[in-house]
């Protein structure tokens, strides 16, 4: 559906200076998939689907989406795709209904056609009884929905959704995310949305691209990205702080231990197999006259795999730049030399 | 696959038709809005009015023609800012990502500004009726059709200003305030301008609206085959290819 070879973008900034937004992308997406582009505010995310979408022309390498050139086969792909983008698709001033309709008009679908299309689409998105409500009266949430049902009223193979949720809160995000679940299950659609959210892409995307800098980091499934990259978290709570100090030195110096951390009294550990290092870690401890009063060893969330690729966490609070929080727990961190 | 086969081939026309349509909705759904634009003309017509009565003459052969041109003047050169709303809040993006051409993008909005501008005229002629203003009525028609075709092109440029300055929004307002009133005072709509110094005689002379001006007063008073009235078409279709042609070259150079 979509196959990239070394796709760019370069911007010129105002004052001369060139900024490369996206590097070299190298991405295949197979029909029927859900792909989601993670990364943090600046990253590329939007550039890459700016492109993709044919909103903006590549300045290097070639990207084929629905079968065609995004740059000299534009029209062609445009038959093919939806796009939502991060702003509002309807105008202000329209009614919701209208601008549902219209959308299939352009598509060629004629006016008895759109309409149906589109009162189908409201009513699935819960949008039934704001057809004739003007766009600039309605919710965040519902002028989300009303963005959905815009980019698939033609039916399209392939889908775009450019931060989806961004400004949403948890239960309209949830809402969201049904709709387009349910989309899928109904037809063999294939959606790429970018999200700086990580556990939308954990439990929404069948694969994740973790992209920083307009370069990929690392792609793989949710559970593939957590495995690859840092193994499994150990981590256990002490009685105080102290100990704690002690029992992460402890920890760092044991083999197959990769990065540990401490907060307060929890110490946390990046290892390669979880169920082999617990109990060698406890009793390592207790030896050290250490107590262990709380233990737990699990796959690793998307956060610390974000954090091991980029060097930043990427929390779940909209992309902002790291609180003092994380520069606390990062000044703690010990990298273990390989 | 579940994808939809459209029903007709695409052109650019129809592309055309969608933009204008779409654009129109918001004013057909709530006409009211078309009287705002009126009220500003119809203070302007009548306590002006009496003030540059002739001696026992009617003044409005005289002023309404060049109230129409200066409703033409106001209602379409803010038009741009519609478009600025829809460069920044993203349905102009969404427009752009679907298989519309990118000229029907630009001419249908134009476009549409023929329409809500003669309903606007239409209102200020028929009140006007019973004051006294006894205008042609083919003329008037050909007038009411010059009048749109100004509004396109104004309409035009002031979409082709929204995209070129669409990174400063207020630059929009400070290049419209800017132009606006000198061309509207280098039109001779509102005072004479054969009085006027020899410099502003000149400057008035290469301002497209003071040949429209002159042709609508000439057509509601019925004469419709003058010299003026062929400048002043001439003057509104040169505004509207100028538009056209700005407006087509920022769209595009916005989408690279």
């Amino acid at each position: 559906m979509i196959n990239t070879v070394s796709l760019s973008r370069t911007f010129r900034a105002p004052d001369g200076e060139e900024v490369q937004a996206v590097r070299g992308i190298d991405l295949s997406v197979a029909q029927g998939e859900m792909v989601a582009v993670l990364g943090p505010n600046g990253a590329g995310k939007s550039t890459l689907m700016r492109m993709l979408s044919t909103l903006l022309p590549p300045t290097g390498g070639t990207a084929r989406v629905a079968g065609y050139d995004v740059r000299t086969q534009a029209a062609l792909v445009r038959e093919r795709i939806g796009y939502v983008g991060q702003g509002n698709s309807s105008g202000h001033t329209q009614r919701a209904l209208d601008e549902v309709v219209t959308q299939g008009r352009i598509y060629g679908l004629d006016r008895a056609a759109a309409r149906a299309r589109a009162a189908e689409l409201l009513s699935a998105l819960g949008l039934e009884h704001l057809a004739r409500r003007r766009t600039q009266a309605m919710s965040g949430g519902q002028r989300r929905r009303l963005d959905l049902a815009i980019g698939l009223v033609h039916l399209p193979a392939l889908m775009f959704l450019d931060e989806p949720t961004t400004g949403l809160d948890p239960q309209n995000r949830n809402n969201l995310w049904d709709h387009i679940t349910g989309m899928r299950s109904r037809g063999d659609l294939t959606v790429v949305f970018s999200t700086h959210y990580l556990e939308e892409a954990d439990q929404e995307a069948d694969r994740i691209v973790v992209i920083d800098h307009g370069r990929i980091l690392a792609e793989g499934t949710p559970t593939q990205l957590k495995q690859r990259h840092v193994g499994d978290r150990l981590t256990l709570e002490t009685t105080d702080p102290a100990a704690a100090e002690r029992l992460r030195a402890l920890l760092a110096a044991m083999d197959g231990v990769g990065t540990v951390t401490r907060q307060d009294t929890v110490v946390t550990g990046q290892v390669t197999d979880g169920r082999a290092a617990l109990p060698n870690a406890i009793a390592a401890a207790l030896d050290q006259g250490i107590t262990v009063v709380a233990a737990d060893t699990r796959l690793p969330t998307l956060d610390d795999v974000f954090l091991e690729l980029t060097g930043r966490s990427l929390r779940d609070d909209g992309g902002r730049p790291a609180t003092d929080a994380d520069a606390d727990a990062s000044e703690l961190t010990t990298e273990k030399a390989a | 696959m579940s994808t939809l086969t459209p029903t007709r081939r695409r052109n650019v026309v129809s592309d055309i038709l969608i933009v204008m349509s779409r654009e129109l909705r918001p004013v057909t759904g709530d006409p009211f809005s078309l009287v705002v634009g009126l009220i500003q003309p119809l203070f302007f017509l009548l306590l002006f009015g009496p003030l540059i009565a002739g001696a026992g003459q009617s003044p409005w052969a005289w002023f309404v023609p060049g109230i129409l041109v200066m409703t033409s003047l106001f209602g379409t050169a803010g038009t741009g800012s519609n478009l600025q709303y829809d460069l920044q809040d993203g349905s102009h993006e969404r427009l752009l990502v679907t298989p519309l051409a990118r000229s029907a993008l630009f001419i249908g909005r134009a476009i549409k500004e023929f329409v809500p501008l003669v309903v606007q005229a239409v209102v200020v002629v028929v009140v006007m009726i019973p004051f006294g203003f006894r205008p042609d009525a083919g003329g008037g028609v050909l007038g009411l059709v010059l009048l749109g075709v100004l509004g396109v092109g104004i309409g035009s440029l002031s979409y082709a200003l929204a995209i070129a300055v669409r990174e400063q929004d207020w630059m929009f307002w400070t290049v419209h305030q800017t132009v606006l009133f000198p061309l509207m005072i280098l039109s001779g709509m509102l005072l004479p301008l054969d009085e006027g110094p020899g410099w502003m005689r000149v400057l008035a002379q290469f301002n497209p609206l003071t040949h429209v001006v002159e042709a609508e007063r000439d057509l509601f008073a019925g004469q419709i085959l003058t010299p003026d009235v062929g400048y002043g078409f001439l003057a509104a279709a040169a505004t509207a290819v100028l538009g056209f042609v700005l407006g087509l070259r920022a769209l595009r150079a916005s989408t690279d």
